[in-house]
């Protein structure tokens, strides 16, 4: 007797965008001490990669989980389109109250396209940088944060 | 428990047609992957198997015994064919990634005898790539 399996797709996307790590809630004292360089007024930027994970069951007829040519102009219209070549704190709407951490983008990201219609949102992997990497599936980790 | 995970390419060609569907349906569904001549994909397969490493050898399974496997499993059967024609175990199944990916989970799973096949994420190009494991909530495919 066959396991059930469970299967899943990940695409990856890539967008660039600037970025400043600064919020109003710190002092400049603190804002330098917590973001270190990420807090220079100008900005800085990175070429974001974004792995995009749909699970769900394997759709008989098209042996996939998520059509790509649904996926790719959603991801493009919802994301894409809104974060690329922009300055993340003045041109996406939610970073004018959020410092845009890419832990912050992660769940904004996740947010836009949790209502893919065709298929389950599973993960939104970053990576800011080929050294750091940031993932989020919708759920809290249920601890305490320590205070910054 | 650990995760040993090994890696294997193989090259393939692969089209995407439903007999079910009228041919402009095809089109719009599979947009290019519909093209009747074919094209092909250098695959990367990452199998992972997971279990406790034997107290005298250290491992959780002899990576030469693996790539055995994969060798006769996979390659032998995948590497430098056509798909939808040269793989019985995808006959009649469009060799998407998801299917291509549980596919070659069927055909792991019972070879592995030292540790639990754990994970087969098989990427058909650096921009995606399909995961299948086992489903422990029986709600799959
Ligand atoms: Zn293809």
């Amino acid at each position: 007797m066959n396991r059930p399996l469970k299967l899943s797709l990940t695409r990856r996307y890539h967008f660039a965008a600037s970025h400043r790590l600064h919020s109003p809630a710190f002092s400049p004292e603190e804002n330098l001490r917590l973001y270190g360089k990420c807090s220079n007024p100008y900005g800085h930027g990175h070429n974001y990669v974004v792995d995009v994970t749909i699970g769900g069951p394997v759709d008989a007829e098209t042996g996939m989980v998520a059509n790509l040519g649904e996926l790719d102009p959603f991801v493009e219209r919802e994301v894409v389109e809104a974060f690329d070549h922009k300055f993340l704190n003045e041109e996406v709407a939610e970073f004018r109250s959020a410092v845009p951490t890419t832990e912050n983008v992660c769940r904004e990201i996740f947010r836009r396209l949790k209502h893919f219609p065709s298929a389950r949102l599973e993960r939104v992997r970053i990576e800011e940088t080929s050294k750091n990497s940031f993932e989020f599936t919708g759920e809290s980790a249920g601890v305490e944060q320590r205070k910054p | 428990m650990i995760r040993v995970t090994r890696k294997l390419e193989f090259s393939a060609a692969h089209y995407y047609h439903n007999p079910n569907f009228s041919a402009e349906e095809n089109r719009r569904i599979f947009g290019k992957c519909n093209n009747p001549h074919g094209h092909g994909h250098n695959y990367v397969l990452e199998v992972t198997v997971a279990g406790d490493p034997d107290p005298a050898t250290g491992m959780v399974l002899d990576l030469k015994e693996l790539k055995d496997i994969l060798q006769r499993e996979v390659s032998d059967r995948m590497d430098h064919r056509h798909l939808n024609y040269e793989v019985p175990e995808l006959a009649g199944k469009i060799p998407t990634c998801e299917n291509i990916a549980a596919v070659i989970w069927r055909l792991l799973e019972p070879k592995i005898t030292t540790g639990k096949l754990d994970r087969v994420r098989l990427y058909e190009s650096p921009d995606l790539f399909a995961d299948c494991t086992a489903d422990s909530n029986g709600s799959g495919t």
